[in-house]
């Protein structure tokens, strides 16, 4: 047994319940891609009889008049907190503010844009 | 002789007596072993009887099917009973939504080539097994913590409330075909939930089911109560018609 499995064990054995931070495209597609689609285009599975459309988050023209600071209120307060639609609800009981900072960079990544003032 | 007799009489009908009690006790419980075998046999494949819910999203994916372990806090039993007799698909995209879609013109789409039907029972099995599910209840507490309230209704402004304050259409149809398909239905919830389940998994889905995809939309305790009755109220209606 070398070394790093060494510590494993021991880390199994005293942790049991020992859990990862999901990533934050896990995260995306258990989550997000219900309403706002299998690539971020805002096409989701569920909008058929929505009254207002999900964001596209590949669109990189509305995605850059948002700063990170709005990405990450408006995901874990939901959509009234910046004026926006319920429709899209507070996650703030399901992710922890590292997994929501981890998801605003993951958006920057879908819209390949960032804020432009 | 008679002095004999009466004696005799009463022993004999404590005997009865004694037998009938047994009876009763011993109905009920043979069912439930007989519905803990089925469900240990043909359910656990795919339904958790024994928790705890998934701690990750790669266990999350992996669910077959509802978890099991608090059946008797979260279902109805009859509503079990018969539903396994019968089984129709309760949540539009299957468990997992993702493993059941795929990209469509519009917008992406449930694929029903991936969606299988639930096995169904025979009356004496269903009975059986509901009556097993029926004891198996796990969360107790926070079942004990809900108290429903049948008098706060929403009255018209019921789908409302669920469709655009709190946005609950988005995931769920409140009638077959309309609205979201990534949760279950909820025009039979009324029929299918306990009114204390409905109440707390509003409160908090994450208490049950810490990875589900369901958000915490933080619903004051009268507005919760108005969903629920609006719920069961929905259950009602018969959109066969």
């Amino acid at each position: 047994m070398n070394k790093f499995s060494f510590i494993l064990a021991i880390s199994l054995i005293l942790f049991p319940t020992w859990s990862f931070a999901e990533s934050a495209s896990e995260n995306y597609r258990t989550y997000c891609m219900q309403c706002h689609g299998m690539t971020g285009n805002g096409m989701g599975a569920n909008i058929q009889d929505m009254s207002v459309q999900p964001r596209d988050h590949t669109d990189a023209k509305s995605m850059s008049s948002r700063t990170d600071a709005e990405l990450f209120k408006v995901i874990k307060e939901g959509g009234l907190a910046i004026n926006k639609s319920s429709l899209m609800p507070p996650w703030d009981s399901t992710f922890t503010d590292n997994e929501i900072n981890d998801l605003v960079k993951h958006l920057r990544k879908l819209c390949k844009c960032k804020h432009e003032g | 002789m008679n002095e004999v007799r009466i004696p005799m009489a009463l022993y004999m009908l404590n005997r009865i007596s004694g037998m009938l009690a047994l009876l009763v006790i011993f109905i009920p419980s043979a069912a439930n072993a007989m519905g803990a075998e089925i469900l240990k046999n043909q359910c656990a494949s795919c339904h958790n009887l024994t928790g705890p819910a998934p701690a990750s999203l790669g266990a999350l994916w992996a669910r077959k099917g509802p978890d099991l372990f608090y059946a008797g806090n979260k279902y109805r039993q009859e509503w079990v009973e018969g539903w396994l007799q019968n089984p129709a698909r309760i949540r539009p995209a299957g468990m997992f939504y993702m493993q059941h879609i795929k990209p469509g013109p519009k917008r992406d789409v449930v694929d029903e080539s991936t969606l299988s039907p639930h096995i169904s029972l025979n009356a004496d099995d269903a009975k059986a097994v509901a009556a097993a599910l029926a004891t198996m209840k796990a969360k107790d507490a926070l079942i004990r913590a809900e108290k429903h309230d049948p008098g706060m209704s929403p009255g018209p402004l019921g789908e409302m409330m669920f469709d655009k304050i709190y946005g609950c259409m988005a995931c769920h149809q409140i009638e077959p075909g309309y609205g979201g398909v990534s949760g279950p239905e909820v025009y039979t919830a009324g029929k299918r939930l306990t009114p204390e389940f409905m109440l707390s998994y509003i409160r908090s889905p994450q208490a049950w089911d810490p990875k589900i995809w369901m958000p915490n939309k933080h619903v004051p305790d009268g507005n919760m109560q108005k969903l629920v009755n609006y719920l069961i109220g929905l259950s009602e209606v018969n959109f066969d018609e």
